[in-house]
């Protein structure tokens, strides 16, 4: 019976938010209120649980381990932006957290976003499992296949000087600058085209759960 | 006193944590694995903040009756019943929270909501986007060939579509992410060193 509900909640709460594709209404703004609270409470529910529950009350209260008091300070300390008074003090803990991350993001991201990418560019221009793939089964995919590597090292530069202004963009320069930003174009186009088919995906599931699980026409 | 202190915490420990990657002595790994531990619950009390300040303006509005005071309390209501009983019932399958809430209303309106950004997507690059440059007709094209290529339309058009779209994707598509990376993990690393030594101040808000 509470699958029966939830079913019939959870079919109402989709054809609620689907209906300010007409235009903005009551049925919408219930739903996007109620999901903005349920979003809200899911966040403290699952904070408690995986963060404040394991990591400060149990080892605090059930541990005795007493030096968790300055971080629970540290967090309180930010509620006294409800103070105008004392709202100064907040910037402690807010200190406490970009100072943590900030020194851990400077060495991962120096790490993973820059080394690692510079590495998996570091690469043989040719591929000659790539030229084995097309001379056994030519094709056109096959044949672009061929141009992977190349693209890969040479792109890379081609773009990374269209964001380097020591040189003027003109001549020679400005025609690796133009392949650097049809490069640019072609991923932000391949970004666009991906992003509208994931949404389009996420429309096709919740149409067939309406038509198929709700109504029973699929 | 007032900004001193927080830029002096930030310092020791941005240094600390930027220290302890260099000297993976077990004792510094000790420490800094207790610090992070310490910032997941400082963090926590950040969400808790935000959450916090969503009542209280939430609730300002419904009691002031402020335009659409009455669907403040439909936020109101729901972040309690959800929060209480998240944390009161557990979160686990089988309970109220995660059987009904997650389920039957966190889970369809969260992919109703992205759903809808296709078309709100799709209607603001057509009034927005005019192809008039190759660097346009690149990116409009590109858009077309990988959509084409991710329904069965585009198989029937061309057998090797769909693998063609894969190329697309894996690799112009990845070396222009890779680039924006790298310019980006500069920016985030000049950015973190600038504010670990203070010279980027604007997290301090304004005020004394």
């Amino acid at each position: 019976m509470s699958e029966l509900i939830g079913l019939w909640i959870a079919a109402l709460l989709t054809v609620f938010i689907l209906s300010f594709l007409y235009k903005d209404n009551p049925f919408y703004k219930f739903a996007e209120h109620l999901f903005v609270g349920v979003a809200a409470g899911y966040v403290l529910a699952l904070s408690w649980h995986n963060t404040i529950k394991p990591n400060l009350v149990e080892p605090l209260f059930y541990q005795g381990e007493w030096i968790l008091i300055v971080p629970m300070a540290f967090g309180l300390l930010l509620f006294t932006r409800f103070i105008p008074k004392m709202s100064w003090l907040s910037r402690w803990s807010l200190a406490a957290i970009v100072g943590i991350y900030s020194g851990l993001a400077v060495v991962a991201i120096a790490e993973a976003d820059f080394v690692t990418q510079i590495r998996a560019t570091l690469i043989p221009i040719w591929d000659q499992t790539k030229w084995t793939q097309f001379s056994n089964q030519p094709s056109i995919v096959h044949f672009i296949h061929l141009f992977t590597n190349f693209i890969t090292i040479f792109g890379l530069l081609t773009i990374l000087f269209y964001f380097f202004f020591s040189v003027e963009h003109s001549g020679t320069w400005g025609l690796i600058a133009k392949i650097g930003t049809g490069l640019l174009m072609v991923g932000f186009g391949a970004g666009y085209g991906y992003t509208v088919m994931t949404r389009i995906a996420l429309l096709i599931d919740r149409v067939v759960f309406l038509l198929g699980d709700v109504i029973g026409l699929l | 006193m007032k900004r001193e202190i927080p830029l002096a915490i930030l310092l020791i420990t941005g240094l600390f944590m930027i220290f302890q990657y260099f000297v993976p002595h077990y004792a510094i790994s000790d420490i800094a694995s207790k610090i992070q531990q310490w910032a997941i619950i400082i963090t926590s009390g950040a969400a808790l903040l935000g959450i916090a300040n969503l009542l209280r303006v939430s609730l300002d509005q419904a009691i002031a009756r402020k335009q659409d005071w009455m669907y403040k309390w439909v936020v109101i209501v729901s972040l309690v019943v959800t929060g209480v009983s998240g944390i009161v019932g557990g979160i686990e399958p089988g309970t109220f929270f995660n059987d009904m809430i997650y389920f039957h209303m966190y889970t369809p309106m969260a992919s109703t909501m992205y759903a809808t950004l296709a078309f709100f997507i799709a209607s603001a690059a057509f009034r927005a986007f005019r192809v008039r440059s190759w660097q346009a007709w690149l990116l409009a094209c590109t858009a077309l060939l990988v959509m084409l290529g991710r329904i069965p339309f585009g198989k029937m058009i061309w057998g090797d579509f769909p693998q063609f779209v894969d190329w697309i994707m894996n690799v112009p598509n990845t070396v222009a992410q890779r680039a924006i990376l790298i310019g980006a993990a500069l920016g985030a690393v000049a950015t973190g060193l600038k504010m670990i030594f203070g010279i980027e101040r604007s997290w301090l808000g304004g005020g004394d």
